[in-house]
C-alpha cells in the first residue's frame, strides 16, 4: 500500500515537472522573442520621433507610420499580395530548380569519382564567376520573361546547396562506412543507410545559404525588368520618387526572407534532431 | 567454424607493418593479439574481417580463403561508431535482415543482455561512453557471428566499466560459444579473458610467443596465478629494455 502510493506521487511529480518544464520553455522562448524584439521596437521610436521632429525630410526617409499606411494602401488595393506572390513564386521556383539540379549533380560527384573529375573542375570554374554577371545573357536568351528571372535564381541557388552536398557526402566518416561494410551492405543501401544521413546536416546549410541568395537575387532579376514584384517596387519608388515605397518593399523582403528561413530553419531541426549540438544556455 | 590465418603479411606504401603472421584459433577459443601500440594488432584483425583486402598470404574462414567480409564475423571497434542518427534500438537491428517485428524482438533481446533495458528510445548523443559500447556490442553479438573481433574495445573505458564489460563479454561467450580474436594493449585484460595469448613486437610485427592459459573460468582478478603469467608477458615485451633505449 505504502508503496503503491509512492510510485503514485512518483508518477504525480513526474507529470508535475514535465508541466513545469514545458512551462519553462515556453517562458524562455517568449523571453528570447522579447530580448530580441528590444532593439527594433527602440529603433522604430526613435525613428518616428524624429522624423516628426523634421530631423530626417520625409522625401528621403519617411517616418515608419508613413510606410507602413503605404504598405495598408497596396493592401487594400489587392496589389500589395500580387507583388508579393509573384516575387514569392520566382524564388520559390528557382530555388526548387536549383536544389534539384544540385542535389542530382551533387549525389553524381559525389558518389562517384568518375563523375568528380568530368564535373567538378568546369562546376568551379564556373562557380568564380559572379552568378549576377549571367543576368545580361539570361535575358538576351530568354528575354525578360519569367524563365530567365527564374534560371538566375535558380543559378544562384545552385552552388551554395552543390558545394555543400559534395562536401558532406565525401566529409561521411569513414569508421561509420566501414560499420555498413562489415553489414555488407550494397552501394546503395550505403548511400541510402549511411551516406545520406550522415551528410543531411552539411545539405541543409547549403539549402539555408542557397535560399538566402535566391532572395538576393531575385531583387536582381526584378531590378533588370519586371512589372511585378517587390524588386518592382524599389525601381517604381525610386522612379516615382517615393522612399516610403522603397523602404515598404525593403522591409516586406527582411519579413518574408526571415519567414522563409524560419521555415527551413524548422525542417532542419526537425531532420536533425538526432545531432548533439552546442545549444546556448 | 574454423580461422586460419597463413603467412599474413601487410605492407603500406612500402612500409611492412605485419609480416609473416601465422595463426590457427580453434572454435570457441579466446585468443588475444597483445602488443605495443604501432605493431600491427589492428591491421591483422582488419585483414581478419576482411575490411582490409590488400594484405598477403591466405586468412581461412571456414574454408573460405576469399578477400571479403564474412556474414559470420562480427567487429566491435575502439569507438562505439554508432549511427547518430538512429535510437538505440535501430542500432542494434542494423545489421539484421528480415521481418522488422522479429527483429525488432531480437534486438531487444541482446538489449537486455547487455544491460541497457528501457534504454531502446535513446538516442547516441544521450549515452555515455560505457553505454554507448555496450550498444556496439550488442549490435555486434545480434547477428550471432560465429568469430568475434574485438579491437582494444574497452581501452576508452573507466576501470569499473571496463571490468563490467568485460564480464559481460565472458557472459555472452559462455553463452553464445562464438571465437573471439581480442586486440589488446592491457595485459590484465588479456590474462583475464583469453585462453591464448599472441604476443606481436617489432615493427613490422611478427610473432614472437603464444602463451596458452590453462586457469580455470571465473577467473580471479589480481590472483597469483594471473601475476605470474603478467610478469612472464612483461618479460617477453621487454619494456624495460624498450624504455631505456627510447
Ligand atoms: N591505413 C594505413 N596506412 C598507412 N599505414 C598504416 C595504416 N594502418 C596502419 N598503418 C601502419 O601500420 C603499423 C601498424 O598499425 P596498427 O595495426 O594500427 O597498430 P596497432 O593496432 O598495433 O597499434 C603502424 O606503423 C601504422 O602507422
Ligand atoms: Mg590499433
Amino acid at each position: 500500500m505504502a508503496k503503491s502510493t509512492g510510485e503514485l506521487t512518483g508518477v504525480y511529480i513526474r507529470e508535475h515537472t514535465k508541466k513545469k518544464e514545458r512551462n519553462k520553455k515556453k517562458k524562455k522562448q517568449t523571453e528570447v522573442v522579447l530580448l530580441g524584439s528590444i532593439l527594433p521596437v527602440l529603433l522604430f521610436i526613435l525613428w518616428e520621433f524624429l522624423s516628426r521632429q523634421g530631423v530626417f525630410p520625409a522625401y528621403q526617409l519617411p517616418a515608419p507610420s508613413a510606410v507602413f499606411s503605404a504598405i495598408l494602401d497596396m493592401a487594400a488595393t489587392g496589389a500589395l499580395w500580387e507583388h508579393i506572390s509573384i516575387t514569392v513564386y520566382r524564388v520559390f521556383a528557382g530555388f526548387l530548380f536549383g536544389t534539384i539540379a544540385a542535389v542530382l549533380l551533387g549525389s553524381l560527384v559525389g558518389f562517384y569519382q568518375k563523375a568528380e573529375h568530368i564535373f567538378d573542375p568546369i562546376i568551379q570554374a564556373f562557380r568564380s564567376i559572379p552568378s549576377l554577371a549571367w543576368v545580361p545573357l539570361f535575358i538576351l536568351w530568354m528575354g525578360i520573361g519569367e524563365s530567365s528571372k527564374i534560371t538566375m535564381i535558380a543559378v544562384g541557388v545552385f552552388f551554395p546547396v552543390y558545394l555543400n552536398l559534395v562536401s558532406g557526402i565525401l566529409g561521411v566518416d569513414r569508421k561509420l562506412i566501414e560499420v555498413g561494410k562489415m553489414y555488407k551492405l550494397t552501394p546503395l543501401q550505403q548511400v541510402r543507410r549511411i551516406i545520406l544521413p550522415a551528410s543531411l546536416p552539411s545539405f541543409f546549410v547549403g539549402v539555408r545559404s542557397g535560399l538566402g541568395l535566391g532572395w538576393m537575387f531575385v531583387v536582381a532579376a526584378e531590378l533588370m525588368g519586371a512589372s511585378q514584384g517587390l524588386g518592382y517596387l524599389l525601381v517604381l519608388g525610386q522612379n516615382t520618387l517615393s522612399p516610403e515605397t522603397i523602404i515598404a518593399s525593403i522591409i516586406l523582403f527582411a519579413f518574408i526572407g526571415k519567414s522563409t528561413d524560419w521555415l527551413l530553419k524548422i525542417l532542419e531541426a526537425r531532420s536533425l534532431y538526432w545531432q548533439d549540438r552546442f545549444a546556448k544556455t | 567454424m574454423s580461422l586460419t590465418l597463413r603467412n599474413v603479411s601487410r605492407t603500406f606504401a612500402g612500409a611492412s607493418a605485419v609480416r609473416n603472421i601465422s595463426l590457427s584459433v580453434q572454435p570457441g577459443e579466446i585468443v588475444g593479439l597483445l602488443g605495443t601500440s604501432g605493431c600491427g594488432k589492428s591491421t591483422i584483425l582488419r585483414a581478419i574481417s576482411g575490411l582490409d583486402d590488400g594484405y598477403e598470404g591466405e586468412i581461412e574462414i571456414n574454408g573460405n580463403t576469399a578477400k571479403e567480409v564474412h556474414d559470420t564475423t562480427g567487429f566491435i571497434f575502439q569507438e562505439p561508431r554508432l549511427l547518430p542518427w538512429l535510437t538505440v534500438l535501430d542500432n542494434v537491428i542494423f545489421g539484421l535482415k528480415g521481418e522488422h517485428a522479429d527483429k525488432q524482438k531480437r534486438a531487444k533481446e541482446y538489449i537486455a543482455d547487455v544491460g541497457l533495458e528501457g534504454k531502446e528510445k535513446l538516442y547516441p548523443r544521450q549515452l555515455s561512453g560505457g553505454m554507448a559500447q555496450r550498444v556496439a556490442i550488442a549490435r555486434a553479438l545480434v547477428t550471432s557471428p560465429e568469430i568475434l573481433l574485438l579491437d582494444e574495445p574497452f581501452s576508452a573505458l573507466d576501470a569499473f566499466t571496463k571490468m563490467q564489460l568485460q564480464d559481460l563479454l565472458l557472459d555472452v561467450w559462455k553463452t553464445y560459444q562464438s571465437t573471439v580474436v581480442l586486440v589488446t594493449h592491457d595485459i590484465d585484460e588479456a590474462t583475464y579473458l583469453c585462453d591464448r595469448i599472441v604476443i606481436l613486437r617489432g615493427q613490422p610485427g611478427e610473432i614472437d610467443r603464444e602463451i596458452t592459459l590453462t586457469e580455470q573460468r571465473p577467473r580471479k582478478r589480481g590472483s597469483e596465478e594471473l601475476a605470474r603469467y603478467k610478469a612472464d608477458i612483461l618479460e617477453s615485451l621487454n619494456l624495460d629494455r624498450a624504455r631505456s633505449i627510447t
